[in-house]
């Protein structure tokens, strides 16, 4: 079940996860776009070190560093092929120019993995829902977004009660070679769908008994408010791209490697 | 004139060999609280789906015979034109709960009615009041218990203020005491608000009591159609094996045994408790 | 024989499902675990045939801990049937669906096919032989589950929730069905909270509430002790609750079935004459 646990969305009030996702959305998109434009290391840790002071607001240090620490494997992979390969392609040898630019590819990855999962981990899904209808995308792929987050934890759990049922009649899942345990899945396998489609059936009677799909004009309980909050979101995302842009075009930026001064002289090997 | 009327009703579901409800006529008073009943298969939900145009609408199927709701020839409207004065509650409180708080479900029907924020808010409230739930509002409904979804469910089809409530089998998957907080639920509903409450149940000991008319189903005809003190003490509801309420089936037991006992047939344990506590004092 | 000596049960999630759970039920007895929804009587039974495994305590079958063996090894003395037949039925026909189980147990062919006569035949499916299951009514198909697992005729039944959305006369059948095995000293425990049902079968009764067992006894004593019910969430049987309100009349408290009740009643009366 834990994989599913992230999935059932708490309900937490913070100044972050009361802020507009539309807004917050943008702001993750700015995020990305900056982190795009900048292939020097200082600018991607300004904005690794930026999304620290959200996640304190919002109180979800410790689902963030786990989503974080999820993160690190593949992490690890794209330092190490940025690396192999400038390594390979410099003749060879590891200069701080391409040691530098595996660290900051890194970090790229690592900055969007951060800025997602701050916004995953403080927008509740029903709050996501309604950004989405509110963004005039049809409402049937909102409804269906929403229903699929519902039915996630009632089908995992579902799932469970099928593999005991079988279990109690003498299934052995982890018996024979591949080709078999594969086949040892269809007692699971079909119930689950069988109960998937009686389910849908049983929504779709519901839906069409509480009058869906009466008028084109839907109206919705909640609506989304500009606050104060998602003002001051507003300037700073465009503060962080204007001044990225400024420093993009008309400054230099300094590599590590200037600051620190030359201590690194290529190696051969 | 009846809040439903049917008028020699058979239909068959696509596909289907034969009728699952044959030549069904019956008459429902404003305001009354009728309890349908019959074995398993007997076409009791089927009947049901007839009140707000599922049948024939959405299960599409072979359809003879005639239903009016508050004057409305049912198969002349859409589902959702009937949804406004007819509400289901379903048997599985999970699968009729598809938003993620419990108040935006109940607030799903007016959404699609296209009703105003203002009295959306108005009607959201009330319908959670008077079920019970307004401090869950804010919850998920898949983190309540049965009893609790199954209110909600019954507060969303309040909320769009529907003439009638029909409810098929609502409590079976709950424990006897979310069920009986159910069953007051409902029968609240139709004595304080008028609303016409036409419930679909096995249990018969948990429900007869509420009830001011009973339908008999077997075999997709209607069998017995009537009060429910005469019904219930007939023999031929004994012989149908609709599980006749334990008090009733004493004080039929005890007339045989030539003890005199009043005329008012009991209906639950405390009806036949009273009328004992006469007999043994006298 | 099944002993359960202060058992501790903690779901993955954290939810505390048993706290300190003992009991024992004899080879040939007939037990109900009642109780509200939540109070911890499927993940007392999912112990028996080692589903779960106990986080504290141990639980023994016949002296063995569930925890040194598996589910499939346990599974063939304990049968289980679930609440919902829709979790396990999947074959193209009622007779392979029977058999999946004496299959999994590695009987030869031929007790394979004997055995599935022999469920078909008990449970009144003759029939639906080469039917889907996915065709039959949800009664039926209640039935093909019970003897799918009644097939390979474990030592133990347990049932969880047999009477939930099911109609009188499909009760009656079951009822038949458990007195017929109870003859037959099958050792039986059914999960319920449906107290007229238990009253018609009388067995030995366990109340369970919050992880705990708080009452075990024959039914006529439990059931008729409001104190103890209320604690469960249960109800009284209708004709005891008749009763219950007749006490002061000197009348006894312990009535749960409608012919004893009309006894107790005719005699009362009788010697009220003299």
């Amino acid at each position: 079940m834990s994989v599913f646990d992230g999935l059932k969305f708490r309900r937490v009030y913070s100044p972050i996860h009361n802020l507009d996702p539309r807004i917050k959305f943008i702001y993750v998109c700015a995020i990305f776009t900056t982190a795009i434009i900048f292939l020097e290391l200082i600018p991607l840790m300004i904005l690794f070190l930026m999304q620290v002071p959200f996640v304190i607001l919002a109180g979800v240090k410790r689902e963030w560093l786990r989503s974080m620490r999820g993160a690190t494997f593949l992490a690890a992979v794209i330092f190490l092929t940025n690396f192999i390969f400038s390594f390979i392609s410099a003749g060879y040898i590891v200069t701080a120019f391409n040691l530098e630019h595996a660290v900051a590819m890194t970090l790229r990855f690592i900055v969007l993995v951060e800025s997602f999962s701050v916004f995953f981990l403080t927008t509740s899904p029903d709050h996501l829902g309604l950004a989405l209808e509110q963004t005039h995308i049809p409402y049937e792929f909102c409804f269906a977004f929403t229903t699929a987050v519902r039915f996630v934890p009632v089908l995992a759990e579902e799932a469970q009660t099928i593999m005991d049922a079988q279990k109690a009649r003498g299934l052995e899942l982890e018996r024979g070679n591949f080709l078999k345990r594969i086949r040892n899945y269809i007692p699971i396998l079909i119930p689950l769908i069988v109960s998937a489609i009686r389910r849908s059936l049983e929504l779709a009677e519901a839906m069409e008994s509480r009058a869906w799909g009466a008028t084109e004009s839907r109206t919705n309980l909640y609506v989304l408010k500009m606050h104060r909050g998602d003002l001051v979101l507003i300037v700073i995302t465009v503060g962080i791209l204007a001044l990225a842009i400024y420093v993009r075009l008309f400054l230099g930026i300094p590599s590590m490697n200037d600051i620190l001064g030359r201590f690194f002289e290529p190696q051969y090997f | 004139m009846s809040i439903i009327e049917t008028k020699n009703l058979t239909y068959t579901y696509p596909g289907g060999t034969k009728p699952s409800i044959k030549d069904v006529s019956i008459k429902i008073e404003k305001g009354e609280f009728v309890l349908i009943t019959g074995p398993s298969g007997c076409g009791k939900t089927t009947l049901c789906r007839c009140f707000n145009a599922l049948i024939p609408n959405f299960y599409q199927g072979e359809l003879e015979g005639e239903v009016t709701v508050i004057g409305l020839k049912v198969a002349e409207h859409q589902i959702y034109e009937m949804a406004k004065h007819v509400g289901l509650v379903f048997q599985n409180p999970e699968n009729q709960l598809f938003a993620l708080s419990v108040e935006k479900d109940v607030a799903f029907g007016l959404e699609n009615l296209g009703v105003p924020r203002e009295e959306m808010r108005k009607r959201v409230d009330s319908a959670l009041n008077l079920t019970g739930i307004y401090d869950l509002r804010e919850r998920a409904p898949h983190e309540l218990s049965g009893g609790q979804q199954q209110r909600v469910a019954i507060a969303s089809v309040l909320a769009m203020q529907p003439e009638v409530i029909v409810l098929d089998e609502p409590t079976s998957f709950l424990d006897p005491l979310g069920a009986k907080r159910i069953f007051e639920v409902i029968y609240d509903l139709n004595r304080k608000l008028g609303v016409t409450v036409v419930l679909v149940e096995h249990r018969l000991d948990l429900t007869a009591k509420y009830a001011n008319h009973i339908v008999i189903m077997d075999d997709g005809r209607i069998v017995l159609d009537g009060e429910p003190r005469k019904i219930l003490s007939s023999e031929e509801a004994r012989l149908i094996g609709v599980g006749i309420p334990k008090p009733t089936r004493l004080y039929q037991i005890l007339q045989k045994d030539r003890v005199s006992l009043s005329n008012t047939i009991p209906l639950s344990s405390d009806e036949m408790a009273t009328m004992l506590r006469e007999v043994l004092k006298s | 024989m099944i002993e359960v000596e202060n058992v501790y049960f903690t779901y993955p999630n954290g939810v505390e499902a048993l706290k300190g759970a003992s009991l024992k039920i004899k080879n040939g007895d007939f037990v109900a675990i009642m109780g509200e929804n939540g109070a911890g009587k499927t993940t007392l039974v999912k112990h028996f045939n080692g589903l779960l495994k106990a986080t504290r305590g141990t639980v023994l079958i016949d002296g063995v801990d569930t925890t040194k063996v598996s589910v499939a090894k346990l599974a063939r003395k304990v049968g289980f049937v679930f609440q919902n037949p829709d979790s396990q039925l999947f074959s193209e026909t009622v007779e392979q669906e029977i058999a999946f189980g004496l299959k999994n147990f590695g009987f030869k062919e031929k007790t394979i096919k004997s055995r599935v006569t022999w469920a078909l035949k008990l449970l009144d499916l003759a029939q639906y032989r080469k039917t889907s299951p996915f065709m039959l009514s949800g009664g039926e198909r209640k039935r093909v589950a019970l003897a799918s697992v009644l097939a390979w005729n474990p030592k133990i039944l347990i049932l969880d929730e047999p009477t939930i959305g099911q109609d009188h006369r499909q009760k009656e059948k079951l009822l038949q069905f458990i007195l017929q095995m109870k003859t037959q000293r099958k050792t039986i425990i059914i999960v319920t909270h449906d107290v007229e049902f238990v009253a018609e079968c009388n067995p030995r009764v366990l109340l369970m509430r919050q992880g705990k067992i708080t009452a075990d006894g024959e039914a006529r004593k439990v059931l008729t002790n409001p104190e103890i019910l209320i604690q469960a969430s249960i109800v009284p049987p209708q004709i005891t609750q008749i009763f219950l309100r007749l006490s002061d009349f000197g009348l006894p408290k312990e009535v749960i079935d409608i012919y004893e009740a009309r006894e107790e009643l005719l005699n009362f009366l009788e010697r009220k004459v003299k």
